[in-house]
């Protein structure tokens, strides 16, 4: 099988290392080569970040260039913009529409775009999309809004539930996973 | 039974699974992983070290008594190592001696972007560098037998990407862990110039036949695909580019052993293509070593030594393919790191900016001191360089740069090599103010403990330097400590110091806000009433803090509360 690309982008904090612990145990059990790839470090406090995730027969390069991702994850809609280039012609783009301001916005020098989910769509590009952060509420723990966008981003991937869900049992300590089974079903059904 | 594991914490396995008895490191992306992961192995004896060359000496110390040992950095740490690093080459080792050494190309977490395989040429020590987990592990490994086998030290040299990717590695058995007999052995390793001449005949030697070693060894792979159109010589993450882009149009020399470099297979190999191309990230090290050798390649005059190889590049530069794809219709706002909603660096530098004075800066999560809107630092350098260059600042322009000048240091880099430089100011002398930014931890990598936390790598209770007596012992008599969310006290400190006749310390001390044991307050409200849009409250540049339709919100999943802002808002439109 040829490589399959998948990116997962957000802001640092927002909780991409158990999304690609996930996707990556779910990958193992169907059989695939894997490599995951993420920087630590300085761009970890606050800074766009973006974690890497490849798989098929056998895989070379951990890192995945302009043009070649057949999936982007985005935690934040303007993380889902700013990595348009690397998504695959084709390829589907899965975020949250939660907003958050990076430091240029707040200090008044560069602006927010507006829509961005509509001019992405507008662009011909497929996005699927929630509100993973009010659905995480909902099942009280914002943290679990990456669960939620795995929920969604599952239904593109096309493996068997059954995987995603052992692979949250071995990801997810006992006491959260009831709680995070839940949001992956709200994600799913979003 | 194969597992997806990190670069580094296969890097971890290899020393576990190779014997290693002995672990000692300094922390620094991206190489801060192996050692955390090696802790989680009782068999080893691991630690933090003051700094890396501390650290390589404890571990050449663990394997001149006969047990295989570690060290672990990143590329800047082996500079400070460096010194150990060329007698170890003279001295060798008795059990063997594996270090990690992590470059950074790219520089996504570093000041430069050194390439660490001059180190091995210039200490003519040997190298290897893997190119994924599996190999990391192996590498490792069979670095214990080379280092016995040739008397010498091993650098394996990773890179981000190879430290930082996760892929599938084989667990095997513990093996090799026996202490080897201790001997005293003067000539060997008391490196007096009568016997460091010797050694170094030793060390040529030495160099001959593990170059020889390099045409036949398990580190170095020729893969000849039936009808390449070229041939390409690699080592490391640039192998899987390579492999990615070019797949079966080429045929590829793999080269794990990467100092020595070996002639003769090189030569074999380039002779049975037209184009043989070089293909390494930074520097041109297997390239010029082609040329000496009179092997015709080419190498950088198509690819560039600043930053790292990829896939796209190479394929663009060999194949003439550019890849197709679209961008986002508008101007994206760049995201730049920030320091954390709650960092108690944040009021310090405030009143840094406010005062206007000169910083000179150090290594670590304040580096970010330097962003907008706060733009509180005039150098970065090198650990514990804020210290010394302040001290040379003060020198050049007199008194009047010490009555408006001050360093940043942090406390775990004020352990590593800031502690010299504040010995020098009052050896020699200078009216100079330095704030030691003791917020507990060695933040940017990840929260590592360091001799002043109480803590040791394991977590376990352990002694913790007092900075207050140690200031005082090292020849500063004015040393005060202030709290960090106290912008008022810290303002009337730093004025008060820099007036002051004589060098000061002041301890700006708070645990970071993003440790599990500091207790956040809820997260702080706007008066909409009291509120007028001012920005004022914008200049501390804090992530969770905007101003929206003229009003200012606060992000309640980012707040903890410290009240920076509270205090900025002279309307008290911010509480809780």
């Amino acid at each position: 099988m040829e490589t399959k690309s998948i990116m997962i982008v957000g802001v640092g904090g927002q909780g991409s290392l158990l999304a690609s612990r996930l996707i990556g145990n779910v990958l193992l059990s169907q059989g695939f080569d894997v490599k995951v790839s993420e920087v630590h470090g300085m761009s970890q406090r606050g800074g766009s970040v973006v974690t890497y995730v490849k798989y098929g027969d056998k895989v070379y390069s951990p890192v995945i260039e302009k043009g070649e991702a057949d999936i982007i994850i985005s935690f934040e809609a303007l993380e889902a913009a700013r990595w348009v280039s690397y998504l695959k012609k084709g390829g589907h783009i899965v975020t949250s529409t939660q907003q958050l301001d990076p430091m240029p916005v707040i200090q008044g020098v560069m602006q927010y775009p507006e829509d961005v989910i509509g001019k992405m769509k507008a662009q011909g590009i497929d996005v699927l999309s929630c509100d993973a952060l009010s659905l995480a509420l909902s099942v009280g723990n914002a943290k679990a809004s990456n669960v939620v966008l795995m929920g969604l981003v599952s239904t593109k991937m096309g493996f068997e539930d059954k995987y995603w869900q052992q692979a949250l049992e071995s990801c997810v300590p006992p006491k959260f996973l009831e709680l995070n089974k839940k949001a992956f079903e709200l994600g799913k059904n979003a | 039974m194969k597992k997806l594991m990190l670069g580094n914490e296969a890097f971890a396995r290899g020393l576990y699974e190779g014997g290693c008895k002995v672990a000692s490191s300094y922390p620094g992306t991206p190489s801060t992983e192996v050692t955390e992961e090696v802790a989680k192995y009782d068999e080893i004896y691991s630690e933090w070290a003051p700094n890396e060359k501390v650290a390589l000496e404890v571990a050449l110390g663990a394997s001149i008594a006969g047990a295989r040992a570690f060290c672990g950095m990143k590329h800047v740490g082996l500079n400070v190592a460096a010194d150990p690093l060329y007698t170890a080459g003279y001295t060798g080792v008795n059990g063997g001696l594996v270090i990690c050494v992590a470059d950074d190309p790219g520089m996504h977490s570093s000041q430069n972007e050194q390439d660490s395989r001059h180190h091995a040429i210039a200490s003519k020590v040997l190298m290897l560098e893997p190119s994924d987990s599996d190999e990391v592990k192996e590498f490792v490994k069979q670095g214990f037998e080379l280092s016995e086998k040739f008397d010498t030290p091993v650098i394996v040299r990773m890179t981000t990407r190879v430290a930082h990717s996760q892929s599938a590695v084989e667990l095997c058995e513990r093996q090799g862990d026996e202490l080897k007999a201790y001997e005293k052995n003067a000539a060997k390793y008391v490196t007096l110039p009568a016997n460091a001449r010797k050694l170094h005949v030793t060390v040529e030697e030495r160099l001959e036949k593990a170059a020889q070693y390099g045409n036949d060894c398990p580190f170095n792979k020729v893969e000849i695909n039936e009808g390449a159109q070229f041939g390409v010589i690699t080592s490391g993450i640039a192998y899987q580019y390579s492999r990615e882009a070019l797949g079966d149009k080429a045929s590829y020399l793999k080269l794990g052993l990467v100092n020595p470099l070996p002639v003769d297979i090189i030569r074999d190999f380039a002779e049975k293509y037209e184009t043989v191309y070089v293909i390494e990230e930074l520097d041109d090290i297997i390239e010029t070593h082609c040329r000496k050798n009179g092997i015709k390649v080419i190498g950088k005059e198509i690819f560039s030594k600043i930053g790292e190889l990829s896939q796209t590049i190479i394929a663009e530069k060999i194949l003439g393919k550019t890849p197709e794809f679209d961008t986002f219709s508008e101007p994206v706002p760049v995201r730049p790191p920030v320091m954390c909603a709650g960092c108690p660096h944040r009021g310090l530098f405030y009143c840094l900016s406010k005062l206007k004075v000169t910083v000179t800066g150090d290594i670590g999560c304040y580096t970010l001191g330097a962003a907008a809107p706060l733009s509180a630092m005039d150098t970065t350098i090198c650990m514990g360089a804020s210290i010394s260059a302040l001290h040379g600042f003060n020198k050049a322009r007199g008194e009047e740069s010490e009555r408006k000048s001050v360093a940043v240091i942090g406390d775990s880099t004020f352990m590593h090599s800031g502690m010299t430089g504040l010995v020098n100011i009052a050896y020699n002398d200078s009216n100079s103010t330095v704030i030691i930014l003791d917020n507990s931890i060695t933040g940017m990598t990840g929260h590592q403990q360091n001799p002043t936390t109480g803590k040791n790598l394991k977590g376990d209770p352990a002694y913790a330097v007092n900075l207050e007596a140690l200031c005082h012992a090292l020849g500063i008599n004015r040393v005060r400590v202030v709290d960090p969310y106290n912008m008022k006290e810290c303002e009337e400190a730093i004025k008060e110091e820099l007036a002051a006749d004589e060098a000061s310390v002041i301890i700006s001390r708070r645990p970071c806000a993003l440790l599990k044991y500091v207790q956040h307050k809820p997260a702080l409200k706007v008066n909409e009433d009291k509120c007028v849009g001012c920005k004022m409250c914008l200049k501390i540049g804090c992530p969770a803090l905007s101003v929206h339709n003229g009003k200012a919100v606060i992000d309640a999943t980012q707040c903890v509360g410290c009240g920076i802002c509270t205090d900025m808002c002279k309307l008290g439109a911010i509480g809780e």
